[in-house]
């Protein structure tokens, strides 16, 4: 037997060896990610800095996905592409990030840790390496047609960049073409001036061989088209929600004006209609909820009264599920602009007036049906599987769920049904940009665990040569205006502000350049540092935003130190904001290169240094978030310290016995406690407290105190997942009648048979107890889950149980909307109530002459009040902050949320960290979430924990403050202005002195600005710098200026 | 100065790198136009903007100023660093209006990275007044050498009000602090009295007794000191902060504050020297 199978594994060594050499060159890697979108993306990101070798790869021309579509993000209304493509840059330089866009999988073949993936890369009929982007071609190609990224509203051109941030940043041709099509034209191909466009460009297929996949195939939104009573194409101002987000967006069709198709004005009437595609079990629609459009709905109903003041936006909804982070006061936000009605009824699409094109919608009130004409129509659509799923699924030789979703492991969300392939983001189910991002981050911490011996082996770190030390030298400035193709050049005359540049003190040299970005300039450059003996460089093109930290880098590789250079952006800031000022750009320019010359004089050589990681991590709270945490990190190859306040592990769900889906928790929990045990890599404490912490990113120092006395813990990073508490309720008779008990209580009697349970012929559950209220202004987001739960377990045990849930709204979001309707189909009853006139509980009896609890409240359906007897009730309590929050937020100086949660470095994009870095969260710590979410978020934090430990050391900002202690007076004025804690004061000879911890300090340069004596200065913005800059802005060349 | 043709202001933005340049730049990129005489200088945060660059800038012919931020709350840094910039502009517009120079030549926005439209109607918008307000001091009636004299004088004054408003300046609470909160956080009347106040610091030379402890302290170096010799305060480097007087041994108690009257002159050079009663020899 045992021969048998080592045979075997010889006999799959020597066939991956085979499948190896027939490979070509270079087509190995470690991961391969497929889908561009954020979540892909951040995999991406988190495990080529973890030291992986990611192929990446996108179906559309360029990374982005969803969310680059998106105007703004809720909840708090950030740009959406501004917070999403500095990420796209980051993946494009990445050393370890191989990235193939227009490209499709077409198999997997092979099985975890040897999978070979073929990917077949679409012609885009433009070389990729050829092409700069300047878009000259896009100007001369002939064809219009409609914009897919404005959903179509506007016209593109045939060949075009997909948007403006677009990485890479590169055309492509789509099958529009005129050549293409009927093979005429041919343009574009003498408008380039650097011959990048090739129509003999074929399909390309390639073998990649990878350990692991994550698939991010992310979502689409519903099409209403297939569903006739939208009247969606058919009514021209009927649109979609996302076809609005490209209206609301300054890069949109109208540049950010919201305008009807049918006339190009502002609509003032505005109506969205909600669950559009979803919470619907008709033929066309989905049965889930989306779980975003009532977020989303708000948030363009705050930017619509943003655009325009009056207008007049009405949501017919059918409850609102505002249930995650912030998502209350959001829905608070919106309710309580002006002109603005929450109507929950539901509605139909009547007609279309022939001559204003307004819109009737029919709707039902308390006081009958009612119809009203709106100016425009917003369909609130759900999100749906992408249309090639099935093909997708078939690729990879995945498993699909009932909704056409992505089937994963009950206890993992993050597992498909093939081992060795994660999935992230919404291919899991519908879900918001948050948790794509953090399962994205689980689902590499995965990739990582099977992966973890062969970690570095294939990742590079980019090797630059010593650098010279030009401290000692006389300014010598290089000058490189860049034409920028036509986008500069047309407008500025760059030949004249060349040689205005050699005129400047110090210039040494100044030259002109079509693409100062395109890879041979960029050698160019660094020949001439040599050769010219250049020390400092300033290059007139486009914005430092994107395109420093290429120029930095070739610095780098010139031998220079990198901030010593300087970017005149002569583009956006110049001929492209004053395109019919050719003679005024030209001067302006010439002031931005001068600015820029007194600027660069003053610079610095700065080094960013290198902080030793201790690649230990501790964690803290041995829930299921923290064990699964702490477990993800030690299956990595790093020593966990597991901390936990009890004298057992296990946390809330200790009490938890079943869930929606049927895992049995405590069965769950017993298997991950054991292997926590066991793994000789964990260390667990218990009954433990942290009288101190200290330290900073990849060197902290933590005391504990346990069961196993007090020990001083060193380590690199730390997790955060202390968990949260139940609400005691006072309300209800809670602790005065004992038939009054919590939804914990509940499911504990349940699975014991309390007899009373057993025995009940009504039960009452009541939620939103103590959430939803003035004092806890949130959404307990589990409870009606938890009652659908509870409820569907009593419905098993006796079908004739009379079973009420009193809700404010229901919000099973996601797939939950399937037991909610399971619910409501076994004969559950839900009856409304609102905040203001809450049910009441008193005891009496029934007619029966049972003793009961009799429960009142208003049905608003009936318009009449209801008595109902209840044998049981079940509170739905809140969810509250841990009582140690307060205690673990100070130690570790993170932040804490309004509600008292822990507050994530940024809500969208940095789910899991902290603004402190180095510190990780998860769990209901963060929010209250359900198991599996728990389990994504945990692996999430594990996955961000490994992008630190992974490495020797981090890199930290050579732009940081500095004291001169000569100058510093000890007034204190700085501390106050820094909530890093990166100021400290010690005694000096001359008194108290301030003092910045350079590795703690982020650069913003605050306290320069308190600072009456000017000793703190943020190097690279001193005064010196700034001050140069400001007086030549406002002088001419020789200009005498006070200084 | 020409008088001929349209006056083409001289205007310079001072923005933050991670909202308003990106605004900036999307404005560019949407090809909004706005006119050509705008500079704009880059900074990592709104927060980090000075009141001596704002003074340096006024002081060198700017007839208008723009800061430019990220909106309240969005702050890339941790501490909210454009609460800081409100406060400071704030003040800037109180100092100016004291100088006679009309505070609305100072302005204030926030301007996300996906606002290029917005940035652009700033622009204009902010041009167009600059171009009805005119020159800098012509507006106000003030003539340029007195325009030049009082912003010398209050740009000296920049480290005191610093010191005086520490708090103030970096008040980022964002728990309690809201944009509507900064609009009053400094009054006009707290502003004179605050100029009114400031301080002067002389040494007594019949009380110094030459130890330098006073001029090591000194953050500027405005001590004119030797041993044996009386300090001198050089009353054009000093920054009115105080440490002189804090560091003078209460022994000696030679440094005093003065307010609302000048400063005696110094006493002449070959007058300096001092002979400490029964310390002769070691002077000898």
């Amino acid at each position: 037997m045992e021969t048998e199978s080592i045979e075997k594994k010889e006999e799959q060594g020597q066939i991956v060896e085979l499948v190896r050499k027939s490979l070509p060159e270079g087509n190995f890697g470690d991961v391969m990610i497929v889908g561009g979108g954020i979540s892909g993306i951040q995999a991406a990101l988190d495990l080529g800095t973890a030291g992986f070798k990611v192929y990446f790869v996108e179906k559309s021309p360029t990374v982005g996905g969803k969310m680059a579509h998106l105007d703004k993000t809720f909840p708090t209304n950030d740009c959406s592409m501004c917070i999403e493509s500095p990420k796209f840059v980051e993946c494009k330089r990445h050393p370890n990030i191989e990235m193939i866009t227009y490209a499709e999988v077409e198999s997997v073949k092979g099985e975890a840790g040897n999978f070979i993936v073929t990917v077949v890369k679409k012609p885009r009929y433009v070389d990729e390496s050829k092409c700069t982007g300047c878009t000259v071609c896009v100007e001369y190609c002939p064809v219009k047609y409609p914009d897919q990224f404005n959903q179509g509203i506007s016209k593109n051109k045939a060949i075009h960049i997909y948007f403006a941030q677009a990485i890479p940043l590169v055309t492509y041709i789509d099958e529009s073409c005129l050549f293409l099509k009927e093979e005429k034209c041919q343009i574009c191909v003498g408008a380039c001036k650097t011959n990048a466009i090739d129509f003999s460009q074929v399909p390309e297929y390639m073998d990649i061989k990878v350990g692991a996949i994550i698939v991010s195939p992310g979502i689409e939104p519903f099409d209403p088209r297939s569903k006739a009573e939208y009247h969606y194409g058919e009514f021209i101002n009927v649109v979609t929600a996302f076809d609005y987000e490209r209206l609301l967006c300054a890069t949109g069709p109208y540049e950010g004006e919201i305008l009807r198709a049918s006339d190009k004005r502002h609509p003032h009437n505005i109506a969205w209609l909600h669950c559009v595609g979803s919470r619907q079990v008709t033929e066309g629609g989905h049965s889930y909820c989306s779980a975003v459009c009532c977020t989303y709905t708000q948030k363009q109903v705050i930017l619509t009264k943003d655009h325009d003041g009056d207008a007049r936006c009405t949501i017919f909804h059918n409850d609102i599920r505002s249930y995650s982070k912030d998502f209350e006061r959001f829905y608070q936000r919106t309710e309580n602009l002006p002109g603005i009605r929450f109507i929950r009824s539901y509605v139909s699409i009547e007609r279309e007036d022939p001559v204003t094109k307004n819109v009737t919608i029919r709707y039902s009130t308390p006081d009958g049906v009612q119809e009203e004409e709106f100016d425009m129509v917003v369909l609130s659509v759900g999100l749906v599987p992408p249309a090639n799923l099935k093909k997708i699924a078939d690729a990879f030789g995945i498993e699909l769920n009932a909704h056409g979703f992505c089937k994963t492991n009950p206890v993992n969300p993050l597992e498909t049904t093939r081992p060795g392939i994660f999935v992230s983001g919404a291919f899991q189910g519908p879900m918001d940009i948050p948790e794509s991002v953090f399962t994205a981050s689980g689902a590499g911490s995965l990739c990582g665990e099977i992966l973890s011996y062969r970690r570095g082996n294939l990742s590079k770190a980019r090797v630059y040569p010593p650098e010279r030390d030009v401290s000692q030298e006389e300014p010598r400035i290089g000058v490189y205006v860049c034409h920028c193709g036509a986008n500069i050049g047309r407008i500025v005359n760059v030949p004249e502000t060349v040689a205005y540049s050699k005129t400047l003190p110090n210039v040494v040299h100044a030259e002109e350049n079509l693409f100062i970005c395109s890879t041979e300039a960029a050698a160019m450059l660094a020949k001439d540092i040599k050769e010219r003996g250049l020390n400092r460089v300033i290059v007139a093109a486009c914005t430092p935003r994107t395109h420093e930290p290429l120029f930095r880098d070739t610095l780098r590789e010139a031998g220079i130190n990198q901030y010593y250079y300087e970017m005149s952006n002569i583009r956006e800031h110049c001929s492209w904001v004053h395109s019919k000022e050719k003679e005024a750009a030209t001067e302006k320019a010439k002031d931005l290169i001068r600015m820029s010359a007194a600027r660069v004089c003053h610079l610095e050589p700065l080094q960013e240094f290198d902080l030793p990681v201790n690649k230990v991590a501790l964690v803290i709270g041995g829930g299921i978030a923290g064990m699964t945490s702490a477990l993800s990190i030690a299956n990595q190859g790093h020593e966990v310290h597991l901390i936990e306040k009890e004298k057992e592990l296990g946390g809330v769900a200790r009490r938890l016995h079943y869930t929606l889906e049927g895992l049995d928790v405590q069965a769950y929990l017993r298997d991950l406690i054991q292997k926590l045990y066991q793994h000789p890599l964990v260390h667990i404490y218990t009954n433990a407290v942290i009288p101190e912490a200290t330290g900073y990113v990849g060197n902290f120092i933590t005391t504990v105190k346990s069961d196993r006395g007090t020990m001083v813990i060193k380590h690199g990073a730390a997790v955060i997942a202390i968990g949260a508490d139940v609400y005691t309720p006072t309300e209800y008779l809670y602790g005065e009648d004992e038939r009054v008990i919590t939804h914990l209580d509940l499911e504990e009697k349940i699975t014991n048979r309390d007899e009373r349970i057993m025995n009940a012929k009504s039960v009452v559950m009541i939620q939103c107890v103590g959430s939803r209220n003035e004092e806890r202004n949130y959404c307990s987001k589990i409870c009606c889950s938890e009652s659908m739960k509870n409820a569907l377990k009593l419905k098993e045990i006796n079908p004739d149980m009379d079973i009420y849930i009193l809700f404010r709204d229901v919000r099973t979001y996601g797939f939950k909307e399937d037991y909610y309707r399971e619910a409501a189909g076994k004969g559950v009853r839900f009856v409304r109530y609102e905040p203001e006139d809450k049910p009441q509980v008193e005891p009496g009896e029934a007619e029966d002459g049972r003793p009961v609890l009799k429960v009142t409240l208003t049905d608003y359906i009936l318009n009449k009040k209801l008595e109902l007897d209840a044998d049981v009730i079940a509170l739905a309590a809140a969810i509250i902050p841990s009582a140690g929050s307060q205690e673990v937020s100070k130690l570790f100086k993170v932040a804490l949320g309004p509600d008292g949660f822990c507050q994530e470095a940024h809500v969208k994009l940095r789910p899991v960290d902290f603004a402190a870095e180095g510190v990780y969260l998860c769990g209901i710590a963060h929010y209250p979430k359900l198991i599996s979410e728990t389990v994504g978020q945990a692996y999430g934090a594990a996955g961000r924990a490994l992008t630190l430990l992974a490495n020797d050391t981090v890199v930290a900002s050579g732009s940081v403050c500095a004291v001169n202690e000569k100058m510093c007076m000890g007034c204190g004025a700085c501390a106050p202005a820094c909530t890093y804690g990166a100021i400290v004061f010690h005694d000096a000879k001359q008194g108290r002195k301030a003092e910045v911890i350079p590795v703690l300090c982020k650069g913003c340069g605050l306290c320069n600005s308190k600072c009456p004596t000017g000793a703190i200065q943020l190097k690279h913005y001193t005064d010196e710098e700034l001050f140069g800059q400001i007086l030549a802005g406002l002088s001419k060349n020789g200009d005498q200026t006070t200084h | 100065m020409s008088t001929e043709g349209k006056f083409k202001p001289k205007m310079l933005g001072i923005i933050c790198n991670w909202c308003c340049y990106g605004g900036a730049d999307l404005c560019g990129v949407s090809r909004f136009q706005y006119p050509t005489y705008i500079r704009l200088v880059r900074v990592m945060c709104s927060g980090r903007v000075d009141l001596k660059h704002i003074f340096l800038a006024f002081s060198n012919g700017v007839d208008g100023m723009f800061v430019g931020g990220c909106h309240i709350n969005d702050c890339h840094y941790n501490p909210e660093g454009n609460y800081d910039a409100l406060s400071m502009v704030n003040l800037c517009k109180k100092l100016l209006e004291h100088i006679g120079i009309n505070p609305k030549r100072l302005r204030l926005e926030w301007v996300s990275a996906g606002e290029g439209i917005r940035f652009a109607n700033i622009m204009n918008e902010f041009a167009k007044e600059i171009e009805e307000l005119g020159p800098l001091g012509r507006n106000e009636g003030i003539d340029e050498a007195e325009l030049k004299s009082r912003l010398e004088k209050m740009t000296k004054l920049i480290p005191y009000i610093k010191l005086a408003k520490m708090k103030k300046l970096a008040l980022h609470d964002i728990n309690q602090a809201n944009e509507e909160g900064y609009v009053n956080l400094y009054t006009s009347e707290e502003i004179d009295s605050l100029i009114r106040e400031a301080p002067s610091y002389y040494i007594d030379p019949t009380k110094c007794q030459a130890c330098m402890t006073c001029a090591r302290r000194c953050p500027v170096e405005a001590i004119i000191s030797a041993k044996g010799q009386v300090h001198i305060i050089d009353q054009d480097k000093c920054i009115k902060c105080g440490t002189c007087l804090e560091a003078c041994p209460p022994r000696f108690g030679a440094v005093t504050k003065i307010v609302g009257e000048p400063v005696p002159p110094p006493l002449p050079e070959d007058q300096r020297a001092i002979i400490r009663k029964g310390k002769e020899k070691e002077v000898a």
